[in-house]
C-alpha cells in the first residue's frame, strides 16, 4: 500500500462547491477523461505531483449532495466510495465544502466519515468566508469530527500546499461515527460484516440502503445482501429522512461550537437584482435570445474561416498525399479514404470549441441554472426540461456538440429524447444542399414586394425542423413510460466571473473526447464508403478510361472534360453506383433516379456530399460549392428520359429537399448518438425513425407536388 | 401533513416562513439534503415568467424547484 503504487485521492463535494476548479490547479494538464469500468459516466482523472516525490492520481467525481443516489451521477460515487476494496478505490478522500455556508457540506461529509474512509476536509472560499464576516475555530473543528482541516481558495491556488501535505501523511479512519446505525438494523448489519468481510457498520448500513450501486460485489456478493435484507425485513429508504435529521442536528451542535463568528447570511445579500431582470418576463427572454443570437453568430460566422483552412489543409494534404505517394490501393486509401475521414472530424473542431466556450463561460458564471429556470415549465410540455433549450439550439449549428451539451440532463428520459430530437434541428451542413435545391427550384422572386422567395423558403425548412423536432419530442414522451419521476430541484448558483483557465480545460477536454472517442468510428464508415465508392463489380473500373473513350471519342473533351467523364463513369459502375441503381426502386415513388441515388448513399456520410456528388455525376467536375451556379445550370439542363421534362421539376426538388431536412444522414451524429448512449439501441431507431420521416415525408410532398 | 397548513406553493414572492414538514416522503429526503430543514426559514423570491418553477432561499443557498415540488414543502403559517 505504499511507495509501490500511486496513491489514488478522490475529491468528492457538493456542485458549485469548487471541485473543478481545485482538480485544475491540482493536476494543471496532466488529464484525462475516461469512463468508470461498467458504468456510462465519465470520470476525470489527472496527476499530481506531492511534496515527498510522489504522483498521486487525482480523480474528480461528480458534484453530490449525499451519498444516497438519485440520478446516475450520484450512483457512480456511491458505488466508488462503496468499494473499498477493488484496486481502483481511492485511498483518499478530499471533501471540498463551500465555506460559507457549511450546513449542507457538512451532511456529505458526515455521510463520508461514517463509512470509515480517510478523509480530507479542505473549506473552500474561505475568502468569500472571512468577508461576510464568518470564522470558525479549525482545530476544535478538525478535533469534533476527527479529520484534518485545510482552508483553501480554489479559485486562486491559495493553500493547496498545505492540502498536498495532508494527502502525504497517513490518515486514520474515524473510530466515533456521527450517526449510529438503527437499533432496526444492527442484526443484519452484523450478519452483513460477518458474511461479506465489511469493515465498517455504515458501509454495511448502506449496502443494506443501496441495492442499485452494488454492481461491484458481483451477483452472488448482490444475492447475499438481497437475502440478509429479506431476512431481516430490510427496507431501503425507510430511515433515509429521519439519518438526515439527525445528521443535520449533529452538524448543528458542531457549527455552535466551532463557529467563532456568523454572519448574518440571510437571502438578503443572496438574492440578487441581476435574478430579477435574468427572471423577468420580458427582459428575461430577451437577454436569452440575445445570448442564443450571439452564440448562433459565433458559431456560423467566427468558425467558418478555421474550419476553411482545416478544410483546405486535409484537401491539401490529401492531393499531396496522392502525388508523392506510389500509386496503388493502399495510397489511394489513405489519400482518398483516411485523410478526408479525418478532415471530416477536425472540421467540426472549430464548432466544438466555440460552443462549449460558451456553454463552458455561461455554466461557470451561473447563467446556465437560469436559462434552465426560465425555461422549464414550456418545454415539459414537450417532454424535455429547461436544460434541453441548449442542446437544440447548438443543433442549428451542427449535432455533434450540441447532442455533447445534453449530459447536463439528468433525467434520462428527457436527456433520451433531447438527444432523439436534435438532429432534426437544421443544422449548418444542410446549408449546401438547400441553396442550391432552393435556388434550382424557388424562382428568384419577391413575394408581397419585399420578402424575397428563395429566402422564405430556406427559413421555412429551417422551421419545419424546430417542429418536427418539437412535435417528435411530444410524440416520445408518450410513448416511453418510465417509473423515474421528473423533478427539478436544482440549486441557483451565485453569479460570478467565470474562471478562464477552467473555461480552457472545458474546451480542450471535451473537444479531445470528441475527435478521440466519436472519430473512430467516423473513421471507419469513411474507409467503408471509400472503398464502396472506388471499386466495382468486373472490370468496369478498370477499363473506364477506355470505355469512356470510346463513348466519346466523336466529342472534343479537354483534358479536364475527359477527366471528369471518367470520374462519373467511375462512379456509375462502383458500388457506390451498383447500390444506387439497386436502390432506384425504393426512391423512384419519391421522384429520384439512381443518380440522385449514389448522391443519397454518399451524403450519408455528411449532407454536404450531396453537392460533390451531384457535380460528378453530372460530369461538370471540380466544381466548389461556390460555383453552386455551374452545377445548378447543369442539374436544370437534366432530362428526365420518361417525362422528356427537366429532372428536378418542383415535386422532385420538394421531396428532396424535405427529404434532407428530417434524415439522419450524417455519421458523425450516429457515432456521437452511439457514445453518448453507450450503445447501439438508439442510433439505430433515431436512424430508422428519421429515415421513415424523411422518406414518408418527401413521398408525400412528391404526390402533392407532382 | 397538518390539515390547514399552508405550502411553499401558496406563498407570495418576499414572504417569509418556517418549514413544518413535508408531505411527499420521496422528495423530503433530497429537499432536506438541499438545505431544506424542518424549523429552517424559507423566503419565496420570485417565480419564472410562468409561475412555475419558482425560486426560494432557504440555508443560505437558493433553490429552484417546480410548484408541484413547492407544494410538497408545510409552512408553519
Amino acid at each position: 500500500m505504499t511507495s509501490s503504487r500511486k496513491p489514488k485521492i478522490a475529491l468528492v463535494g457538493n456542485p458549485n462547491s469548487g471541485k473543478s476548479s481545485l482538480f485544475n490547479h491540482l493536476t494543471g494538464l496532466n488529464q484525462k477523461i475516461g469512463n468508470f469500468p461498467g458504468v456510462t459516466v465519465e470520470k476525470r482523472t489527472g496527476h499530481s505531483q506531492l511534496p515527498d516525490g510522489t504522483t498521486a492520481d487525482i480523480i474528480d467525481l461528480p458534484g453530490i449532495y449525499s451519498i444516497y443516489p438519485r440520478s446516475l451521477d450520484e450512483q457512480i460515487v456511491a458505488e466508488v466510495l462503496l468499494d473499498h476494496h477493488s484496486p481502483s478505490a481511492p485511498d483518499k478522500i478530499v471533501v471540498i465544502v463551500d465555506g460559507t455556508n457549511l450546513k449542507r457540506g457538512f451532511l456529505l461529509l458526515t455521510q463520508i466519515i461514517d463509512m470509515g474512509l480517510p478523509t480530507i476536509l479542505a473549506l473552500n472560499m474561505m475568502d468569500l468566508a472571512a468577508k461576510a464576516g464568518i470564522s470558525y475555530d479549525f482545530n476544535a473543528l478538525s478535533k469534533k469530527i476527527g479529520v484534518p482541516v485545510v482552508a483553501i481558495n480554489a479559485r486562486k491556488g491559495v493553500g493547496l500546499d498545505e492540502l498536498k501535505k495532508l494527502m502525504v501523511k497517513p490518515l486514520t479512519p474515524t473510530e466515533k461515527p456521527v450517526f449510529s446505525i438503527w437499533p432496526e438494523a444492527e442484526s443484519a448489519v452484523k450478519e452483513l460484516r460477518a458474511t461479506l468481510n465489511v469493515d465498517n457498520d455504515y458501509e454495511a448500513y448502506q449496502f443494506l440502503e443501496q441495492p442499485n450501486s452494488l454492481k461491484f460485489l458481483g451477483a452472488a456478493g448482490q444475492g447475499t445482501v438481497t437475502n440478509i435484507r429479506n431476512k431481516y425485513s430490510f427496507f431501503p429508504g425507510k430511515f433515509q429522512g429521519a439519518e438526515t435529521i439527525q445528521r443535520y442536528s449533529f452538524i448543528q451542535d458542531l457549527l455552535n461550537d466551532v463557529t467563532l463568528k456568523a454572519s448574518d447570511h440571510s437571502w438578503k445579500k443572496n438574492s440578487s437584482r441581476l435574478d430579477r431582470i435574468v427572471t423577468h418576463k420580458v427582459w428575461g427572454y430577451l437577454i436569452f435570445f440575445a445570448l442564443l443570437f450571439l452564440i448562433f453568430q459565433s458559431i456560423f460566422a467566427w468558425a467558418q474561416v478555421p474550419m476553411d483552412l482545416i478544410d483546405l489543409g486535409f484537401a491539401k494534404l490529401s492531393s499531396f498525399l496522392g502525388s508523392v505517394l506510389p500509386a496503388g490501393p493502399l495510397s489511394s486509401l489513405v489519400a482518398e479514404g483516411l485523410i478526408p475521414g479525418i478532415g471530416g472530424i477536425m472540421i467540426f473542431i472549430p464548432q466544438i470549441a466555440i460552443l462549449f466556450a460558451f456553454i463552458s463561460v455561461l455554466e461557470e458564471s451561473g447563467y446556465m441554472a437560469r436559462v434552465v429556470f426560465l425555461m422549464d415549465k414550456v418545454m415539459r410540455k414537450f417532454g424535455l426540461n429547461g436544460k434541453s433549450v441548449v442542446p437544440l439550439m447548438s443543433g442549428v449549428a451542427c449535432a455533434i456538440p450540441a447532442i455533447m451539451a445534453t449530459r447536463t440532463i439528468e433525467n434520462w428520459k428527457e436527456r433520451t429524447i433531447t438527444i432523439f430530437v436534435t438532429p432534426l434541428m437544421s443544422c449548418s451542413a444542410r446549408l449546401p444542399v438547400f441553396t442550391i435545391l432552393v435556388a434550382l427550384i424557388v424562382p428568384d422572386e419577391k413575394a408581397w414586394g419585399f420578402f424575397n422567395l428563395q429566402g422564405l423558403a430556406l427559413m421555412g425548412l429551417y422551421l419545419l425542423g424546430f417542429v418536427a423536432a418539437l412535435t417528435s419530442a411530444y410524440v416520445m414522451k408518450l410513448l416511453i413510460r418510465v417509473k423515474e419521476r421528473s423533478y427539478l430541484i436544482m440549486e441557483l448558483p451565485t453569479y460570478r466571473i467565470p474562471k478562464w483557465s477552467n473555461v480552457g480545460y472545458t474546451i480542450l477536454e471535451k473537444t479531445k473526447a470528441f475527435v478521440l472517442e466519436a472519430g473512430k468510428v467516423i473513421m471507419a464508415i469513411s474507409v467503408i464508403l471509400w472503398v464502396l465508392a472506388s471499386y466495382g463489380p468486373g472490370d468496369a473500373m478498370s477499363k473506364a478510361r477506355e470505355n469512356v473513350l470510346e463513348e466519346s471519342k466523336n466529342l472534343r473533351l479537354t483534358e479536364q472534360g475527359l477527366e471528369d467523364r471518367v470520374a462519373a463513369y467511375k462512379l456509375e459502375h462502383s458500388y457506390a453506383g451498383v447500390i444506387g441503381k439497386g436502390i432506384e426502386p425504393i426512391i423512384r415513388p419519391l421522384g429520384y433516379d439512381w443518380k440522385i441515388g449514389i448522391a443519397l448513399i454518399t451524403s450519408f456520410a455528411a449532407r454536404e456530399v450531396f453537392v460533390g456528388t451531384m457535380a460528378t455525376i453530372y460530369s461538370i467536375g471540380s466544381v466548389n460549392e461556390d460555383d453552386a451556379a455551374t452545377i445548378k445550370d447543369r442539374m436544370k439542363e437534366e432530362v428526365n428520359p420518361e417525362t422528356g421534362g427537366p429532372r428536378f421539376t418542383p415535386a422532385t426538388g420538394f421531396s428532396l429537399l424535405v427529404f434532407y431536412t428530417f434524415a439522419m444522414q450524417c455519421m458523425s451524429t450516429i457515432a456521437v448518438v452511439y457514445r453518448e448512449t453507450k450503445g447501439w439501441k438508439w442510433p439505430l431507431i433515431q436512424l430508422a425513425y428519421m429515415t421513415t420521416l424523411a422518406y414518408v415525408s418527401a413521398f408525400a410532398v412528391f404526390h402533392l407536388l407532382s | 401533513m397538518a390539515g390547514g397548513s399552508k405550502n411553499v406553493a401558496e406563498m407570495h414572492p418576499g414572504e417569509v416562513g418556517i418549514v413544518s414538514g413535508f408531505t411527499d416522503d420521496h422528495l423530503s429526503v433530497k429537499l432536506m439534503e438541499m438545505g431544506c430543514l424542518p424549523g429552517a426559514a424559507v423566503r419565496f423570491n420570485f417565480t419564472a415568467p410562468f409561475g412555475d418553477p419558482v425560486c426560494i432561499s432557504v440555508s443560505g443557498y437558493e433553490l429552484s424547484l417546480r410548484l408541484e415540488e413547492a407544494a410538497t414543502i408545510s409552512i408553519l403559517d
